[in-house]
């Protein structure tokens, strides 16, 4: 666990995230050139762009899961990380899948519960829950950690309209208490006064000059 | 602190809940043991002399099988992540892991090898010296263990490639553990093997789960 005082003092007050001039390769191939972005507190942005961009890679850097080939990723505050994996055990029930979240968060289980719409299937086991009501319940973690910046890939996949609403809501509250999300998504998302970051399709870039 | 313990707790119910994965190691175990009397013949003092062997080779194997998935399962569901980016840091989540390993492998192997070794006539005053040993030497095989599958992690074929990364790793542990094992039947002391199966334990110790935290490090990256 990192503590407040592990973060660099950002340069600007509220500033949550710096990425500079991020170039990434995975094998020989370039997935990210040189992608430079800021988040501050209360920013919501979405990532887009085609199929193979480097989204996710881009969201795998931020977190530092992965090192940037050149350039550099700043981070001024912790993160909460929700992974195109949903990461919960089947055996277990949701109380206990998130057990771990919630001794390392901050903020309460029932009050994330509740906001999701999850409290009648707490002591149920995760193998039993459909695919949306897993995708809540790993959004439920990202809850539970209290950490500013929210690193989402694909929050709403197999979510339901009233889900999706549900999930709008959870995140102007987030950004209404000065947090900032970074959004990889397909479908509009119920939020106000987004940024948006494209990614371009790097499939053309050739990359014999490597070798 | 908390983050270790409750990852541990976490892992012994996963254990508990699919007893079949954790008894597999177990049944191995003894089912590997009863195959030697059957190949070897009936000879009561052939076995006594071989006892200790065959409990000490057949739980090292038996310490490999549940290896694969120790991390390979939180690898494929996402959960490795999680762990690597807001759980306590890489070499402690490694350890817990290899805690749990021993908890759910390690010590029932040491329970089931009172009766294993008294079906193969290790006398009562020799098995608290073959347990003592057996407990230092489960332990250095979790822990070993659970580097070489944190190094293997994501790697094709990892299956495969563990045991050949394990069992030359092991060697010291397999040949200084039997070799305190057999003082009782050799009427010799144990002191010195004991205190290289000691060694070897507190050599473990810090150094695999570093390493394993590197490992995992470089699997999630």
């Amino acid at each position: 666990m990192t503590s407040p005082s592990d973060f660099p003092t950002p340069p600007v007050p509220g500033r949550l995230l710096d990425v500079e001039d991020v170039t990434v390769f995975r094998g020989d191939r370039l997935v990210l050139d040189g992608v430079s972005l800021t988040l501050d507190a209360g920013d919501a942005m979405i990532l887009t762009g085609p199929n193979g961009a480097g989204k996710s890679t881009l969201l795998r850097t931020i977190s530092g899961l992965r090192r940037p080939d050149s350039g550099e990723v700043i981070r001024y505050g912790d993160l909460a990380w929700l992974g195109h994996q949903d990461a919960l055990k089947p055996g277990l029930t949701l109380a206990q899948n998130l057990a771990l979240a919630e001794k390392l968060g901050t903020n309460s289980l029932s009050d994330a519960l509740e906001a999701l719409d999850l409290t009648h299937l707490t002591d149920l086991p995760a193998r039993l829950l459909s695919s949306g009501q897993k995708r809540r319940a790993a959004f439920a973690r990202v809850m539970l950690s209290g950490a500013p910046l929210w690193l989402l890939d694909e929050p709403t996949v197999g979510l339901d309209v009233a889900s999706i609403e549900r999930l709008g809501a959870v995140m102007a509250a987030h950004r209404a208490k000065g947090g900032a999300m970074i959004v990889t998504t397909h479908v509009p998302l119920p939020l106000d006064n987004t940024r948006s970051h494209e990614l371009p399709s790097l499939a053309h870039v050739e990359s014999f000059w490597l070798s | 602190m908390t983050a270790f313990l409750a990852l541990i707790d976490r892992d012994l119910r996963l254990a508990f809940r699919f007893g079949a994965d954790t008894l597999a190691s177990l049944l191995f175990f003894i089912l590997c043991g009863s195959l030697f009397p059957l190949a070897l013949g009936p000879s009561p003092d052939l076995l006594r002399h071989m006892g200790p062997g065959i409990i000490w080779v057949c739980a090292l194997l038996a310490c490999l099988l549940p290896l694969d998935r120790l991390f390979g399962a939180e690898l494929e569901d996402g959960s490795l992540d999680l762990l690597m980016l807001t759980g306590p840091a890489p070499a402690a989540v490694a350890f817990a892991k290899m805690a749990a390993h021993w908890l759910t492998t390690g010590l029932p192997l040491l329970i089931a090898s009172i009766p294993l070794g008294i079906m193969l006539g290790v006398k009562g005053s020799e098995l608290p010296l073959l347990l003592l040993g057996l407990a230092m030497g489960t332990m250095s095989l979790s822990l070993l263990g659970g580097m070489a599958a944190s190094i293997v992690l994501g790697a094709r074929r990892g299956g495969v490639l563990l045991p050949l990364l394990v069992l030359p790793l092991a060697t010291p542990v397999l040949i200084f553990g039997a070799a305190s094992s057999y003082a009782g039947q050799l009427a010799t002391s144990p002191a010195a093997s004991l205190d290289l199966l000691g060694a070897c334990l507190f050599a473990c110790l810090p150094l695999c789960p570093l390493a394993a935290g590197q490992g995992l490090k470089a699997a999630v990256g």
